[in-house]
């Protein structure tokens, strides 16, 4: 068993023309940012009834697999896994630049985002929206003091642990912060429950370790290095439980909905009557994001078929963002009751499902933050001692595997 | 020895009131329409009665379901338009109500219920929406950096954000391209003194008399007397904000 050595990416045109690629979906978010601050957020598909979108889908799913992104560094030093510690400093990098991806998304996309550094000194602490700007900051301070240890000499262990520790906390911490923005809105049918918050954390478990996944193969395919077979089928088998947990409150989530009669109506819309909505829940969102993915990731010849692996956490991305989707626009489509025991008519929309159709200016600009948080991801490894070289089985413990 | 009560001591009083005086003289000095309320800490003093809890207590059971006057003076008090866009911001909308179980239709204005409790001031980042001491809730738009969550927390989609550039904004009502705007009670002709709002002298002036503004807190106020002899109810009561805006006969 060889010590394990990080290198830099080759300067190869695959990895540049990859970087390139990136680079020009952000660019074109950039555009698309600037042509929405020119006219107003008239030339999008949002309005008064929708008032967050597809950017917001984009925006959170990236928050949300920013913490779970971590999993696999502090599955290796929290819970001491040795056979994960290799891949730990890509973890911790990527947990650092989809949370800056999702971000940059999220203050784009503000009405006025010029006035973002009144965000930073006018806080108003019963808002969990203040609280997460402290909670996303914090996190990646936190994540790459973790890195430092991880990669630095001479740190003692226990830093080394102290620094881990903390970052699981906090990435608990910061998920359940996002899910309670959802959660915490009495308002609205579609949310006011408690369960967003475990609900949002197990989301984050699958969609981040399904991001590192998908990352860590397209790194090692485009440099010719190694991704042990071994550590990805442990890794596949282990976002299949996730994906399974996700379900699991899911399930929790409408069943508790459905009992109670105030949430009946929003239930029978996102379930059975909502058209686009229940479609994506139960195609999008169970069929392709759940079942299939569990299908193909528990399926016995997965150690040799490194497509179903590929496919399963493809499929789990995309189900996430539909998730996201039915989560966000489908609970604002379903009216608000404000008059509960009456049919209401206005001119403003009120008792009629409403209406959203994302356009390309919200697209580019969600999609400008996955390629920001790859892009960032990309130009760490191309500089830095993230991937290792020699990620072989022979150089992965299989005793530890085994645990 | 006499020791003088807080209202005696002379120096800090006179201090006080000679700030808030000038600060009343800078603002009626520089312009008309000009209002500088920002300046002097609680510039707005003058409106600002002690103790006040200003609402609005409207009646269904007066309001007929084809008049808008409150909505159309509104919109020319405050300089909003609706087109009919899903973008288009409604500060006071006409709600028409058919009760499920019996058939009865009933028709009312919705606007911001300026509660006790606002969901909006709790989750905004900034702080841009607040509570007054009188009880209206406000977006400040120099701080509100169009994020959109008081909209998705309002239970009365009382709010509107603005999606486009806006020309000609009234002096009295500052509004602002990517910021989130409501019904501000008319907060404006409060504070000069006015004693209602746009909307409340619409409705007087159709004759329908289906809206009462005042102060809660005053047990002489026509408002007042009005709500502690009739029944009247809030919307959405159930989650217990404590409503500014009060209705009879839904």
């Amino acid at each position: 068993m060889e010590r394990i050595v990080y290198r830099e990416l080759k300067s190869t045109p695959k990895v540049w023309g990859l970087m390139a690629l990136c680079a020009a979906f952000v660019g074109a978010a950039g555009l698309s940012v600037l042509y929405i601050e020119h006219h107003g957020h008239i030339v999008t598909g949002m309005n008064n009834q929708i008032v967050w979108g597809l950017p917001h889908v984009f925006a959170i799913f990236l928050i949300v697999a920013a913490s779970g992104a971590l999993n696999v560094s502090s599955i290796g030093s929290v819970f001491g896994k040795m056979a994960y510690k290799p891949v730990a400093r890509l973890s911790n990098v990527l947990a650092v630049s989809l949370l800056a991806g999702g971000l940059a998304v999220l203050v784009l996309d503000l009405g006025r985002p010029d006035r973002l550094v009144l965000a930073m000194y006018t806080y108003n602490f019963t808002s969990i929206f203040a609280w997460n700007i402290l909670l996303y900051t914090g996190f990646m301070a936190v994540v790459a003091v973790y890195l430092y240890t991880l990669m630095a000499r001479g740190v003692p262990a226990k830093a080394l642990k102290a620094a881990s520790l903390l970052a699981f906390v906090w990435r608990l911490a910061l998920t359940t912060g996002t899910g309670s923005i959802f959660g915490w809105l009495v308002a609205r049918q579609a949310y006011d429950a408690a369960i967003m918050a475990p609900l949002f954390i197990a989301m984050s478990f699958a969609f981040g370790m399904a991001m590192f996944m998908l990352v860590m193969i397209l790194t090692t395919s485009i440099t010719s290095r190694v991704y042990s077979p071994e550590l990805r089928t442990r890794q596949a088998r282990l976002l299949g439980v996730f994906v399974a947990v996700v379900m699991y409150f899911t399930l929790v989530q409408h069943l508790s909905a459905i009992y109670v009669a105030e949430h009946t109506g929003v239930e029978r819309f996102i379930l059975l009557e909502g058209g686009i909505y229940t479609r994506l829940f139960w195609v999008g969102q169970i069929l392709l994001g759940g079942i299939i993915p569990m299908i193909l990731l528990f399926h016995p010849k997965i150690d040799t078929q490194k497509i179903y692996v590929l496919l399963g956490a493809l499929l789990v991305v995309l189900g996430g963002m539909v998730q996201l989707y039915v989560i966000i626009v489908g609970g604002q489509a379903y009216p608000l009751e404000i008059f509960p025991g009456f049919e209401v008519s206005s001119s403003f929309s009120d008792g009629v499902i409403n209406s959203y159709t994302p356009t390309y200016l919200e697209l580019m600009l969600g999609l400008g933050g996955v390629a920001l948080a790859l892009m960032i991801a990309g130009l760490a490894m191309k500089f830095l001692r993230i991937v290792p070289d020699n990620l072989s089985d022979d150089n992965v413990d299989p005793a530890v595997l085994a645990d | 020895m006499i020791i003088p009560t807080k209202k005696e001591k002379g120096a800090e009083v006179s201090r006080r009131d000679f700030l808030k005086s000038g600060a009343a003289l800078a603002t009626v000095t520089l312009a008309p329409g000009v209002t500088l309320m920002a300046f002097g800490g609680k510039a707005q003093a003058d409106g600002l009665k002690p103790g006040a809890r200003w609402g609005l207590l409207i009646d269904a059971g007066k309001c007929p379901e084809d008049c808008s006057a409150c909505v159309s003076a509104c919109s020319q008090e405050h300089g909003w338009e609706d087109n009919g866009l899903d973008t288009d911001p409604q500060w006071i909308r006409k709600v028409t109500l058919k009760e499920t179980a019996t058939g009865r239709e009933n028709s009312l204005p919705v606007m911001c219920q300026h509660c006790e409790s606002p969901p909006c001031v709790d989750v905004c980042p900034t702080g841009a929406s607040f509570k007054r001491e009188d009880g209206i809730v406000l977006v400040n738009r120099h701080t509100c950096i169009g994020c959109r969550y008081c909209m998705m927390a309002c239970p009365f989609k009382a709010r509107s954000f603005v999606h486009e550039q806006i020309t000609d904004q009234k002096t009295t009502t500052p509004r602002g391209n990517g910021t989130v705007e409501g019904c501000n009670l008319c907060v404006h002709k409060i504070d000069r003194g006015d004693g209602t709002t746009a909307c409340v002298e619409a409705c007087q002036a159709t004759g329908n008399n289906a809206m009462m503004f005042g102060d809660l807190n005053d047990p002489e106020s026509e408002i007042a007397v009005a709500v502690a002899t009739y029944a009247s109810q809030e919307l959405r009561a159930d989650l217990g904000l404590g409503l500014g805006v009060r209705y009879q006969n839904i």
